[in-house]
C-alpha cells in the first residue's frame, strides 16, 4: 500500500500539548479537532493541509501527554502519514492503534524539506522523495504490529480477541 | 542472565519466559482511565459494538481533568462516564468529593498493588511504579482494548538502572533528584525503557519522593519507572482502605543480581542543590541559585507529581508565619481528598490560607492549562508540576518553572523564584 503527498516539515520534540492543546482535551468530534490540529505552532495548519500531506519532523515527535487526540487531530486534518526519526512511546502505540501510519526514517527525515513529494511503501519499507529523486528504507513493521495497521488498528485484534 | 523487576511482571503475567523486544499480550489488573481518556474509550468500544467489559473489577474511572466540571461540555462528558460507570457496574468509579487526582488515588485506595499491571489513559499512571507495579499510560483506543479483552499488547521494555549515592542538602528532594536526571537524560533518553531507581539516598526520603520520580519517568520518554519493594512499600500498601478490607494477595518483584540493564547511571547527589526545569522543557534544568531573580505571577503547589501530604507538609513549614508576595497567587493542589482530609487535621490548610494562599480542590485543572488557575499572556509561574511546554498551563507566551514545593514556596513569599535558604 503506497502513501503520497507533499510533506510538511517541523523539528524536535513537537510534543502533545502543541499537536493539541490542553484546552481542546474534551472534543471528541473528527471536524472540531481537525480545526485546533497544531495550531499553537501554526494557526493556519488545518488550511494548509491537503488530504494525504505527510508530516516529516526530527526527533521525539508526540512526546508528553498520552492524549489521544493528538493523533486522531493529525488523522483528522488528512495527513496520510508522519514519518520522524524518532518517536515518544506512547505515541506512537497509540498512532498503530487508531490507524495513523506512521514510520521511522532518519535518513528521509535528514533529507527532507517542507513542500517535497513524498511517496512511501508502507509495507516494502521503502520512501522515495520524488522531488529530491532519492530513496530511503525503514525497518518493517513487527509481524504484530503489521497485523494490527493491516486491520486498520486495534479494532481487528479486539474483535479477534473476542472471537467476532 | 537474569531479569529486572519490568521483565519479571511481565513474565509472570505473560505465562511465559520474555526478552526486551519481544510482544506479548498480558492480561491487566486495572485499566484506568479519567473523564477525557475514557470518553474517546467508551466512543471507541460503541464503535466496535462492543457491549460488555470483560472484567468491571478491573476498571477504574476517576473524572479529574476538567472536574468539578468546568463547563456545561465538561459536564457532559462526565455524566458520559458516570453512565457508562453505572451501566457496566464499574467496581472503581470514583466520583469528585470521594477522589482526587487519579496517580495519587490509585495507590493511597490500594486499587494498584505490587507486582501487578495497570494501564491508564494518561501518561503519568507511571507513578504507581513507586509501589512496585508495572504502570503505564497508554491511550484511549488501548484502554477500550483492554476494558473489552481484559488484556493489552506490550513491547518488553529494556531496563534503566539509575543509582543515587550520596547525603542530600536540607530542601532536596525527589523532585529534584528526578529534575537532576531530566537534564543528564533528557526528554528522549530513556524512551520505551523500564527505569529502576535505586540506591541509600531513598533511605533518606519518605516514599513520597517515590511517586515524584516514577511521576516524572515519562518524562524521560519512559514506559514505566519503578522502585524495588521494601518496608516502606509494605507499610503504605498494608495500610490502604482496599487491603485492609480485602485483604488481597499480592506478589513482590525483585531485579536479580545479573539482571541486563541497556542504561545504566550513578548520580552522587551529596552537592545537589535545588534544581529547577525553566521553559521550555522539563531537561531545560538548572540550579535553583541560577535562576533567581525571575518575578513571577502565580504559584501552584500540588498535583500528581507533588500533591503527596509531605509535600504540603514542607511547603506549609516554609509558610508559617510568612505571607505570599502581594504580587503572587499562589494555588494548593491536594493529591486527594484522602491527602487533604489528612492536611486538615495537622493544620495545613489554616497556615496556606493565613499566608494568603487558595487551597483548592484536586483536579488536573491548573496543570493542563484547563481551568482553576490557567496562565495569561506572559504570566510565569513556579509549579511543582511536571510538564511545563510552551503553553502547558495557559497562553501560548506564558512560562513555567518546575521545581519542589519549598522552592515553589520561598518564591510564593520571595516574589520571584528563589530558594528557601533566602528566607
Amino acid at each position: 500500500m503506497n502513501l503520497k503527498g507533499k510533506v510538511y516539515r517541523v523539528g524536535d520534540n513537537i510534543n502533545t500539548d502543541v499537536i493539541m492543546p490542553g484546552r481542546w482535551c474534551h472534543l471528541t468530534d473528527d471536524a472540531e479537532l481537525a480545526g485546533h490540529c497544531m495550531e499553537d505552532l501554526d494557526a493556519d495548519f488545518h488550511k494548509k493541509i491537503k488530504p494525504g500531506d505527510i508530516i516529516v519532523a526530527d526527533d521525539n515527535f508526540g512526546c508528553g501527554s498520552s492524549r489521544e487526540v493528538a493523533p486522531l487531530s493529525i488523522k483528522a486534518v488528512g495527513i496520510g502519514g508522519v514519518v520522524a526519526k524518532s518517536y515518544a512511546r506512547i505515541f506512537y502505540r497509540n498512532s498503530i492503534n487508531i490507524g495513523l501510519p506512521i514510520f521511522e526514517s532518519p535518513e528521509c527525515v535528514e533529507a527532507t524539506e517542507a513542500g517535497d513529494e513524498l511517496e512511501i511503501d508502507m509495507f516494502g519499507g521503502k520512501i522515495i522523495n520524488h522531488t529530491k529523486g532519492k530513496e530511503f528504507t525503514f525497518a518493517p513493521f513487527p509481524p504484530f504490529m503489521k497485523t494490527i495497521i493491516e486491520k486498520g488498528g486495534l479494532r481487528g485484534w479486539v474483535l479477534e480477541k473476542l472471537g467476532r | 542472565m537474569g531479569y529486572t523487576i519490568a521483565e519479571k511482571i511481565l513474565a509472570e503475567h505473560a505465562g511465559c519466559e520474555v526478552r526486551p523486544g519481544q510482544i506479548v499480550s498480558v492480561p491487566v489488573d486495572m485499566a484506568m482511565a479519567n473523564e477525557l481518556s475514557a470518553a474517546l474509550a467508551i466512543k471507541e468500544l460503541d464503535k466496535w459494538g462492543v457491549d460488555k467489559l470483560a472484567d468491571p473489577a478491573r476498571v477504574c474511572l476517576i473524572p479529574d481533568h476538567f472536574a468539578p466540571a468546568k463547563d456545561i461540555n465538561a459536564a457532559g462528558i462526565a455524566k458520559v462516564v458516570r453512565d457508562f460507570a453505572n451501566k457496566h457496574r464499574v467496581k472503581y468509579y470514583l466520583e469528585v468529593g470521594r477522589a482526587g487526582i487519579e496517580h495519587a488515588v490509585i495507590p493511597l485506595e490500594g486499587i494498584i498493588l505490587p507486582g501487578q499491571i495497570m494501564v491508564g489513559g494518561d501518561s503519568h499512571t507511571c507513578t504507581a511504579g513507586a509501589i512496585s507495579c508495572f504502570a503505564t499510560g497508554v491511550g484511549s483506543t488501548d484502554i477500550a482494548g483492554a476494558w473489552a479483552t481484559g488484556e493489552v499488547w506490550l513491547k518488553v521494555p529494556q531496563s534503566a538502572r539509575l543509582t543515587y549515592t550520596g547525603k542530600l542538602r536540607p530542601h532536596v528532594y525527589g523532585k529534584d533528584l528526578i529534575l537532576h536526571t531530566l537534564r543528564d537524560l533528557g526528554t528522549a533518553g530513556a524512551t520505551y525503557m523500564a527505569i529502576e531507581y535505586q540506591g541509600e539516598v531513598f533511605d533518606q526520603l519518605p516514599i513520597w519522593d517515590r511517586f515524584t520520580m516514577a511521576n516524572m519517568a515519562i518524562e524521560a520518554g519512559a514506559k514505566t519507572g519503578l522502585f524495588q519493594f521494601d518496608d516502606k512499600t509494605r507499610e503504605l500498601v498494608e495500610s490502604t482502605p482496599r487491603y485492609m478490607l480485602e485483604k488481597p494477595h499480592y506478589t513482590i518483584a525483585s531485579p536479580d543480581p545479573d539482571a541486563v540493564y541497556a542504561l545504566e547511571r550513578t548520580y552522587d547527589v551529596s552537592d545537589l542543590e535545588p534544581q529547577v526545569a525553566c521553559p521550555f522543557s522539563p531537561d531545560n534544568v538548572k540550579p535553583v541559585s541560577r535562576v533567581k531573580d525571575i518575578k513571577i505571577d502565580q504559584v501552584v503547589i500540588g498535583s500528581c507529581t507533588n500533591g503527596w501530604l509531605e509535600d504540603l507538609l514542607r511547603a506549609a513549614e516554609l509558610f508559617k508565619r510568612r505571607t505570599v508576595h502581594p504580587d503572587v497567587r499562589v494555588i494548593i493542589l491536594p493529591g486527594s481528598q484522602r491527602i487533604a482530609r489528612q492536611a486538615f487535621d495537622l493544620g495545613l490548610p489554616q497556615i496556606f490560607i493565613d499566608a494568603g494562599c487558595i487551597f483548592s480542590t484536586s483536579t488536573c485543572g491548573p496543570c493542563i492549562g484547563g481551568h482553576m488557575g490557567v496562565l495569561g499572556e506572559k504570566e510565569v509561574c513556579v509549579s511543582t508540576t511536571n510538564r511545563n511546554f510552551a503553553g502547558r498551563m495557559g497562553h501560548l507566551s506564558s512560562e513555567v518553572y518546575l521545581a519542589n514545593p519549598a522552592v515553589a514556596a520561598a518564591s510564593a513569599v520571595l516574589g520571584r523564584i528563589g530558594s528557601p535558604d533566602e528566607l
